[in-house]
């Protein structure tokens, strides 16, 4: 039988994803992001082994409250297309059975041909782009941005509902080049329904710590509001710069 | 129709233009209600800012609180005036500004004894704040009058005394009023008290019957003395210059007619809980008829809420540092309950709803009065959104489920104290606090020994030697020892409430109710998550007990993991709902002083760290003297699969069979429940929904970060009025002791990393 590994599950998520959602965090990653606050996701073939009928039976319960918040079903991690076949079928499910809204939090970081069914039983897809500058995203996490940045070209093509997500890191993301080419960046993508900053905290750190790894951020601080709000106001500035400005954000 | 409609009018002006039907015969606030508010769908855009003389009032309280804090918590009593309705001359915050008028004493802040519940506390709490009640007051309530707590403790037998003792039966109201009575305050607004002295005459009337039994004589010395304290009502508003024998005339008169009723109830008893009722809506039919006539603006009708709001937050009782250590941070439990449905499926939310809520921000939070929503899927959509986001910035707000109490209650029932419902005017209960199931099962694995003290307090029944729990084997043991708990527990009410009624009788409350009166003996229950873990671990991990050389088992080893009430896992989740159905089919095996019936709660009110500080180690983990989770909660961070897992684990607590209610705190980080404002609103309204539409009985709802609980421990001058929701009430969290808070901090924050 079809089975996922399955780090953890939230009933109340309210952040990823429109409305409330239950959000199915799935082990294993193999970007090795430096700011990353779940560490103890990264190894493949670990935590607890699901049938999708036993994550149907742990969402069951909390349907009410997914309808009537417009919310539904969010897949993060981990990586969740590392274990596409078996999201694929659990989103699939899930839908045919509840109609229930779907969601797929990824970092992008594989083939958009061989996961394409899991992609378009997506509502909506979370990406997280970690840098735009390829050489800093291998600093970064370990991996060219090359095949975050062709998943993104295909659900463009596909018309495929996208929200992007930024984490932003003091000493990283900071550069004005930098953030003027990703506003550009995303301003070529059709789709593109919202666009986040989410600010670097320390709070992953006792979860490094925990695995005996060196926390590499230790010495970094939260960016203050300003600087997020200069980060904002340069990507803007790059979405300007493109021929087809995008007003969601 | 129109003959009577006439005839009504000339009868009294105070009704003109209300339409006429049974209330106006006889006493029936419900009715009157029915036929005349105009229910409100509409936003809260209508609501109007504080006046200059609300601002001027509210500094002038916000002052004297300071000043109390600082003296330590009391800023002065009247040693020598023991507090009925007559016992003091009017006092005034600044009269020319004060819409409605009247505090306990002769000045605001000012606290009163009120010995008749026991002169022991009152000369205890006098003493810890600096005090000193002069002898011949307390030889007065010691060698001349009786009090209720000397009857009790005549009568209390050696078991009685050791249970309480040890704690396994505790928080009882032996030596203080017992409370959770709701007068219908309405009814002096409505009818003037003339109409209703009436009514009680002819309640006394009919009792004159053939055979004078010992009930019949009871009741009529009763209702004797309720028309008794119906005239004593009626002259301390004399002498705050108000003749209030006729209804009121308006919206300010109904407003002071029922506060008047209220200040004689709590003037006359201290009890642990004085709740107001249901008054809101009630109220709003006057505001609608002075605003129609053109008599009041919507500033001055705001004015009249925060203004009576603002009494309602000054309500002071003297009490001993240890009572504030069973209920902390001062409650006085002015409990309102706000919205809810019709029978016939009208919304009973009316603007004066929203004037209500809109007092914490006219006047900012506050712990009181205990606003309680009673929610129903069918609120309006306007409404719910309202009521989430002063939750959101207030933490201020308490919700309950109507569409669970309406088909048991009817559509005018309110709550006493936290969670406790009842039918305004016809129905009361005896308060029973709770017994402490975590110890009870203690007790059946050590043979009925304290676990603390070594002392044989419950049956002698055999001890478990077994090296490792056997899950059967202590079930077999553990519904004896509960059996046992649930008639010691029953005997010992009846003695307190008898006792009660003959020292202690609530003489103004009572004159608010029918003659007969329905009377629940409200038991509870402490310690339901620790019990239901303890099980859970015996059944599904290996327990093996420490023992002493006498052979008490007072520590656990545990070896494996178990399912954890709170994860929505129904392995442990039945037998938490196993241990409330049978633990309230054992109460229902005796019988009630006065055929009151049986109810019980899973509520601990702030009492859950009293109780953990005498309850040994149990075999789920938690070790002695920590404090058990608040109510029906799960154990601090022992839910892990979030939130919705955690609120389905107590939803499945049957109400049937804890029908006093069943008490549940949630506490969330504001960006947990979303990132911008609306998603935040949307999403509360929703999870309320979910959790009532699950059957899920009371929520508490904190939204704030751990963070700013850590500063104003630190720093309480900064927070003067933060409000947090503990247990059925909401308390200023810088009145709670450092114990407190600190339990408070360490319980499950909803979307904390």
């Amino acid at each position: 039988m079809l089975k996922g590994h399955v780090h953890s599950m939230e009933t109340f998520g309210t952040v990823d994803g429109p409305g409330i959602r239950f959000v199915l965090f799935m082990q294993g990653c193999l970007l090795k992001c430096k700011y990353c606050h779940n560490p103890d996701t990264w190894g493949l073939n670990e935590g607890i082994e699901m049938s999708v009928e036993d994550v149907l039976a742990e969402i069951e319960p909390y349907l009410p409250y997914y309808r009537s918040s417009g919310g539904g079903l969010t897949v993060s991690g981990g990586e969740p297309t590392l274990q596409h076949a078996f999201v694929t079928r659990l989103f699939q499910e899930v839908k045919r059975r509840w109609n229930l809204h779907t969601a797929l939090d990824t970092n992008g970081f594989n083939d958009p041909d061989k996961i394409r069914e899991l992609l378009l039983n997506s509502d909506l897809v979370l990406l997280d782009l970690k840098h735009i500058d390829e050489k800093k995203h291998i600093l970064l996490t370990g991996k060219s941005n090359e095949r975050t940045l062709r998943l993104a070209r295909w659900l463009s093509d596909h018309q495929r509902p996208v929200w992007i997500r930024h984490v932003y890191v003091p000493g990283i993301h900071h550069e004005e080049d930098d953030l003027v080419a990703l506003g550009q960046y995303v301003c070529t993508l059709a789709c593109v329904e919202k666009f986040e900053i989410l600010p670097f905290h320390q709070l992953g750190i006792h979860k490094w710590e925990a695995l005996g790894r060196a926390y590499p951020l230790k010495d970094v601080d939260s960016p203050s509001e300003e600087e997020i709000q200069r980060a904002y106001s340069l990507i803007h500035k790059g979405s300007r710069l493109s021929l087809k400005p995008i007003d969601v954000w | 129709m129109s003959l009577m409609k006439t005839d009504v009018q000339n009868q009294n002006p105070g009704w003109r233009s209300f339409k006429p039907g049974k209330w106006s015969r006889s006493v029936d606030v419900n009715h009157f209600i029915a036929l005349n508010m105009t229910p409100y769908e509409g936003t809260a855009a209508f609501l109007s800012p504080p006046t200059a003389s609300t601002q001027k009032l509210w500094d002038i309280v916000s002052d004297l609180t300071r000043k109390e804090r600082e003296a330590g918590g009391v800023l002065d009593v009247d040693v020598k005036t023991p507090s009925s309705i007559l016992s003091h001359r009017p006092g005034y915050l600044k009269q020319e500004l004060e819409q409605i008028v009247g505090v306990q004493t002769d000045e605001p802040f000012k606290r009163s004894i009120q010995p008749f519940g026991g002169i022991r506390m009152m000369v205890d709490a006098c003493q810890a704040y600096g005090f000193q009640i002069p002898q011949s007051v307390i030889d007065m309530f010691t060698h001349i009058r009786k009090t209720h707590n000397q009857g009790v403790f005549d009568v209390y037998t050696s078991e009685m005394k050791a249970a309480r003792r040890a704690g396994i039966i505790t928080g009882l109201p032996d030596a203080y009023g017992r409370g959770r009575i709701i007068g219908d305050y309405r009814r002096a607004a409505l009818y003037g008290v003339d109409f209703l002295i009436q009514d009680k005459e002819r309640e006394l009337s009919s009792l004159e019957v053939d055979n004078m039994d010992e009930e019949i004589i009871r009741l009529r010395e009763e209702i004797a003395e309720q028309i008794a304290a119906l005239r004593e009502l009626k002259t301390m508003a004399a002498e705050h210059g108000y003749d209030i024998s006729k209804p009121a005339d308006n919206a300010k008169e109904a407003f002071q007619w029922l506060y008047f009723a209220y200040l004689a109830a709590i003037k006359e008893q201290n009890g642990a809980a004085m709740s107001l009722g249901r008054v809101s809506s009630f109220l709003d039919i006057y505001i609608q008829r002075d605003l129609k006539e053109g008599t009041l603006t919507e500033e001055a009708a705001q004015e009249l809420v925060d203004h009576f709001v603002m009494k309602l937050r000054i309500v002071k009782f003297l009490r001993t540092p240890d009572y504030n250590e069973l209920f902390s941070g001062d409650p006085t439990w002015v409990t309102e309950s706000i919205g809810g449905m019709s029978l016939d499926g009208k919304t009973r939310v009316t603007k004066n709803s929203f004037r209500f809520l809109h007092t914490l921000y006219n006047l900012g939070p506050a712990p009181e009065p205990n606003l309680t929503v009673l929610w129903s899927e069918k609120l309006p959509e306007n409404f719910k959104q309202y009521c989430a986001k002063v939750s959101i910035e207030t933490s201020s707000i308490q919700y309950e489920n109507d569409d669970l109490m309406r088909p048991i209650y009817g559509e005018d029932y309110g709550i006493a104290c936290c969670v406790s419902a009842m039918k305004i005017g016809k129905q009361m209960q005896f308060f029973g606090a709770r017994a402490n199931l975590a110890k009870a099962l203690l007790y059946a694995i050590n043979g009925g020994r304290d676990e603390v003290s070594g002392d044989q307090v419950g049956p002698e029944y055999p001890a478990i030697t077994d090296d490792e729990l056997n899950y059967d084997e202590v079930m077999h043991r553990f519904s004896p020892m509960m059996e046992w708990l649930a008639k010691l527990y029953m005997n010992t009410l009846n003695v307190i409430h008898y006792m009660h009624d003959k020292y202690a009788y609530e003489r103004l409350e009572m004159a608010l109710h029918d003659r007969d009166v329905i009377r629940t003996m409200a038991c509870g229950i402490a310690g339901l998550s620790v019990a239901a873990d303890s099980l859970s671990a015996i059944k599904y991990a290996r327990v093996k007990p420490v023992r002493t050389k006498s052979g008490i088992a007072v520590d656990f080893e545990i070896d494996g993991d178990y399912p954890c009430y709170g994860n929505n896992d129904d392995r442990v989740d039945q037998i938490a709902v196993e241990l409330v159905e049978t633990f309230m089919g054992m109460l229902r095996k005796h019988k009630a002083y006065r055929g009151a019936v049986p109810t019980q709660s899973v509520l601990t009110i702030t009492s859950n760290v009293v109780y953990g500080k005498k309850t040994g180690t149990t075999p789920d983990g938690r070790k002695a003297g920590e404090p058990f989770a608040p109510g029906a909660n799960p154990m601090h961070g022992r839910d892990q699969k979030g939130a919705l897992a955690s609120l389905t684990s107590v939803a499945k607590l049957p109400y049937e069979h804890s029908l006093d209610g069943i008490s549940n705190t949630f506490s969330i980080v504001p960006k947990a429940l979303g990132k911008e404002e609306p998603a935040r609103i949307r999403n509360l309204v929703s999870m309320l929904d979910g959790y009532f539409g699950s059957r899920g009985h009371h929520l508490n709802v904190n939204v704030f970060h751990r963070e700013q609980l850590m500063d104003a421990m630190e720093h309480p001058e900064k927070y003067p009025q933060l409000t947090i929701r503990v247990s059925g009430y909401a308390v200023n969290f810088i009145k709670l002791t450092r114990e407190q808070q600190l339990d408070v901090m360490n319980r499950t924050f909803h979307g904390s990393m």
